[in-house]
């Protein structure tokens, strides 16, 4: 900053002569100065206010513009929708393995109501209870007179029902979009398929969330939203599961079961082609839960999967098989069954007294728990446990349902000798009918271990070796001996060489203690034995066959014809060629054979 | 007077003086606004009423009243010369100083969460309000002053009034208001000779304060990112006026007809222009702002021309921060801005507001009469250089 004297120092001294008030030159000077600096301030502030003109005129355009563009786009309508992130309601469908369609999206409306926008809130509740016979017009009325700003009215409504509320023409009736779930074969794969249900819910889309089920257990796959169309492809064959089904629910009748299982497995990769659990539901309709009574007697009870019972002597296979893969003893080893076996304070019987001593085979064949129980105690328990543990028998499935994470199978608290014995013979260890099927597909597939599964497997994963592959053949010669001429005779299917094992196991009371009119009648199947393709597990629940004098419940009666019957139904269907058995050549002459004559 | 003599008079009678000095286009554009805002009350004011419980047309009639009263005293400033002015923004600058001191003791605060109104039962006083044409005018005095020779050190006495007025307002909280201070002694700052270092500098700890917050908070990120980003929740009440204004398109959707107002709690003051969007469309809005640039552009041009440091810079300041309160109110309608309550002036309902809005525009249009420059006299030194 420059200095600027304060006085013209020279005019003042000449003031002072002249005796006049060097004040009065002092002011003016002053005042000159300040002219000056505003004249020089004003052409400053001229530019600096140019600027700030510039500024607002651009500004106002910028809002003007703004305004223009806002203005010139669409609204968003509705008003009103749920905050947060956006509601992504594609899901995608599920297929069986040959991508016929198991579920599905259908696009749907949501009615509801903006009262403030109704014109006669009055007709329209009137009209409303004309549509959907179900509302009550008193607390209809209530809600469109009141004070309220948004009433929800029905959460899905059809096309005709749309169009009739269309036809009310009430403006404050409007509809959001829904995307349901729709499973069109109805109740045919009801448990595997689960079902879904709304989760947050907007005026624009809802969630479609499983609730049960593979929907459930593979929610997060099927909601992936960089998923695209691709949809889910399960193992399930929806003709052989319908036939299934239907062979299932007419045994269940013929037998006066009140429930039935039955599993159906590839018997190398562990898809399942079917799985059927009755009774059933509909997953388009899912009923609630019970709310008393035993839970397993609700329809939504998956008892292929959830379902833990002592599957009988079913297991005995595998303390047999166990024996022979280590060598414990062989085929024709005889075994000394004669009862009863005390052990301690137990008895162990056997069902009817087959002699003094069996074979191996017999043992099987005659399904002797004295038998299996002795070659057990021979294996030991903690080797008897590992091969068990490799069967699956003591984890969980891992197949992809939400009720399999539950379903551990009950083991004793603790696994002493006489534990041993008896899990042999299929009492003091309740596996479901899965973890059955999977660990007999394992057994018999040649030794390696399967992971059950109800997705599609494109590539054949050989497991881990469990017995050698010809411990696996034999295992299957012995349960084809069962059918020929043991317990499971009515097994037999022309052409299709089943071999199987059948187990009645006494249901437990929940106060402990068995039911003596009560059982569990299973029967384990592969076929056809020779070339294993399947393995069958088919389990009825409290079954009495009452054509005979007396009610008779074992498997062989109630659980193996049933078993025969799927077989014979679904066999064809699986593209399996019925195998010629030594069939008589009448009237035909080989041409070659007679050259050689 | 004797009688038969020709009348004389000295001076100019005070009447046609006004009216050939004042400016008129700003003059009919703010009383057009006003027309606009009682128009626009008239249909955004009675859900209000009805939700209060008075008669259909409660608020407009207090509109008209208040409004009365706010022409009245605009008038009467726009009669007023600059050193009056400035005596009575002083007395007035004092008193609302004092009042915005008591506001915490006194204070109600209707149940909004922050103290800034005084209740008088029959209606209520929002001090800051009469402070801010106070608080221009003073600063705009002392910045004028410490250009002169020797004269004292205005702009910082006036930055430090501008400092501890914000800080009373942000006690409120109303950081709405204490940023229009800023802004205004900040424009007052900029015309009155701001060094471009200074102005560079501030420009520059602008930016890179900005972008540090935007870096290292989460909170102020979100807000921006919220802001910028397309999508608006339609629940909220920026929602609600951006879809008023998308229904109104180009030419609204008829007088009455509106639904916004029905929605928006603050359909009659703080959103305004959304029911003036909705009901007469975009033209409307439009004209709206237009009357605003007329105002403050016309102000500006006719203040290049001052030569009076402090008719120049209480002028710049009152004409900026009208039209920034304008430009912030429509802005957070159309989301160019974030939310921020401020008043749309004239037009938006409101006592306080609108006489503050009177006082404003008064003591501006009485510093943009027209004055003798000495253009003669400019003509002479310029060519004597």
């Amino acid at each position: 900053m420059t200095r600027t004297p304060l006085r013209p120092l020279a005019q003042i001294l000449k003031a002072r002569v002249n005796g006049e008030n060097p004040d009065a030159i002092e002011r003016e000077n002053l005042r000159q100065r300040h002219e000056e600096a505003r004249n020089t301030s004003r052409a400053r502030a001229e530019g600096r206010l140019l600027i700030l003109g510039v500024f607002f005129l651009c500004a106002f355009f910028l809002v003007g513009l703004k305004m223009s563009l806002l203005a010139g786009s669409e609204p968003a309508e509705p008003r009103i929708a749920a905050s947060g992130a956006q509601i992504v309601a594609a899901r995608a469908d599920i297929t069986d393995r040959n991508g016929r369609i198991l579920a599905t999206n259908l696009s749907t409306h949501a009615l509801y109501a903006q009262p403030p926008l109704m014109i006669e809130p009055e007709r329209a509740a009137e009209e409303l209870v004309k549509i959907f016979p179900d509302l009550n017009l008193d607390s209809l009325k209530r809600h469109f007179m009141g004070g309220r700003k948004f009433v929800w009215i029905k959460r899905r409504i059809s096309p005709e029902q749309q169009q009739q509320v269309f036809d009310i023409g009430e403006p404050g009736l409007l509809f959001g979009p829904r995307e349901m779930r729709l499973y069109p074969n109805g109740r045919v794969a009801a448990h595997v398929l689960g079902g879904a249900g709304f989760g947050r819910e907007g005026v624009s889309s809802a969630e479609v969330i499983g609730v049960a089920g593979v929907e459930k257990a593979m929610d997060d796959e099927l909601r992936d939203p960089g998923r695209g169309d691709v949809p889910l492809a399960l193992s399930l064959d929806l003709t052989i599961q319908a036939a299934v089904e239907r062979v299932l629910e007419g045994g269940m009748r013929l037998m006066n079961a009140k429930g039935a299982a039955a599993v159906l497995m590839d018997v190398k990769t562990g898809e399942i082609i079917s799985l059927a659990s009755l009774p059933d539901f509909d997953p388009n309709d899912r009923p609630r839960p019970l709310t008393q009574g035993d839970p397993g007697d609700s329809p939504l009870f998956n008892r292929a999967v959830q379902g833990l019972y002592e599957l009988g002597s079913t297991f005995k296979i595998f303390a047999v098989a166990q024996g022979i893969d280590e060598k414990i003893v062989s085929r024709s080893t005889m075994v000394d069954i004669t009862g009863p076996l005390r052990w301690g304070k137990f008895k162990i019987r056997d069902l009817r007294n087959y002699g003094k001593a069996l074979s191996v085979e017999d043992v099987i064949v005659k399904s002797s728990n004295i038998g299996t129980a002795r070659i057990a105690q021979k294996i030991g328990m903690d080797r008897q446990r590992a091969f068990l543990d490799d069967l699956g028998l003591l984890r969980p499935t891992g197949v992809e349902l939400i009720e399999a994470k539950g379903a551990k199978p009950l083991l004793p608290p603790r696994w002493s000798e006489i534990s041993t014995m008896t899990i042999s013979y299929g009492h003091g260890l309740s596996a479901s009918p899965l973890h059955l099927a999977s660990a007999y597909a394992t057994l018999l597939n040649g030794g390696l271990q399967i992971q059950p599964t109800l997705l599609r497997q494109d590539a054949y994963r050989p497991g881990p070796r469990v017995i050698s592959e010809n411990t696996s053949k034999q295992a299957r010669e012995m349960l084809r001996q069962v059918v020929t001429r043991g317990t499971a005779s009515f097994g037999e299917v022309p052409g299709y060489r089943v071999g199987g094992k059948t187990g009645t196991a006494d249901k437990p009371k929940p106060q402990g203690g068995y039911y003596e009119d009560r059982v569990i009648a299973t029967f384990a199947s592969v076929f056809p034995y020779d070339d294993p393709k399947y393995v069958l597990v088919v389990t009825l629940d409290e079954p009495v066959e009452t054509s005979g004098q007396k009610p008779r419940r074992t498997a062989g009666w109630t659980a193996v014809p049933v078993a025969a019957e799927v077989v014979r139904r679904v066999a064809p269907l699986l593209g399996l060629a019925p195998g010629v058995e030594s069939v008589r050549r009448t009237g035909v002459t080989l041409v070659s054979q007679s050259n050689n004559e | 007077m004797v009688y038969g003599a020709v009348p004389t008079r000295d001076g100019e009678p005070i009447l046609p003086r006004w009216w050939r000095t004042i400016d008129k286009w700003s003059l009919s554009a703010v009383l057009t606004l006003f027309g606009i805002g009682l128009l626009l009350g008239l249909a955004a004011s009675p859900p209000l009423a009805e939700r209060n419980g008075f008669a259909a047309f409660h608020y407009v009639q207090r509109q008209v009243f208040f409004g009365g009263l706010a022409i009245s005293v605009m008038f009467a400033f726009t009669l007023m010369s600059p050193r009056s002015v400035r005596r009575l923004a002083t007395i007035g600058f004092a008193f609302s100083i004092v009042g915005l001191v008591l506001l915490p003791f006194f204070g109600t605060d209707y149940g909004k969460g922050a103290v800034r109104w005084f209740s008088l039962g029959f209606g209520s006083i929002q001090p800051s309000e009469f402070l801010k044409p106070g608080f221009i005018v003073i600063a705009g005095w002392m910045i004028a002053a410490s250009n002169e020779v020797a004269g004292p050190p205005g702009k910082t006495y006036s930055f430090l009034i501008a400092v501890f007025i914000m800080m009373l307002l942000a006690l409120q909280p109303d950081f709405g208001q204490a940023c229009l201070i800023l802004f205004a002694w900040g424009v007052m700052y900029f015309v009155g000779g701001a060094p471009f270092t200074i102005l560079a500098g501030i420009a520059g700890l602008a930016v890179i304060g900005g972008a540090f917050a935007y870096q290292n908070s989460e909170h102020f990120a979100r807000r921006i990112d919220g802001f910028l980003s397309a999508e608006v929740d339609p629940n909220t009440q920026l929602g609600y006026a951006a879809n008023a204004i998308r229904e109104g398109g180009f030419f609204g959707v008829g007088v009455g007809e509106g639904s916004v107002k029905w929605s928006l709690p603050d359909a009659h003051t703080d959103f305004i222009i959304a029911v003036a969007a909705e009901e007469y469309g975009l033209i409307l809005v439009l004209f709206i702002i237009f009357l605003y640039a007329t105002i403050v552009l016309r102000s500006l041009f006719r203040l290049m021309r001052e030569r009076d440091p402090y008719i120049r810079l209480a002028g710049t300041g009152l004409a900026c921060t009208f039209a920034v309160q304008a430009m912030i109110n429509v802005s957070v309608a159309v989301r160019l801005l974030p939310a921020k309550g401020m008043t749309l002036p004239f037009v938006s309902y409101g006592g306080s507001s609108l006489i503050a809005s009177g006082i404003m525009v008064g003591m501006l249009l009485a510093l943009t009469r027209v004055r003798p420059q000495g253009e003669i006299a400019d003509h002479l030194i310029r060519s004597q250089r």
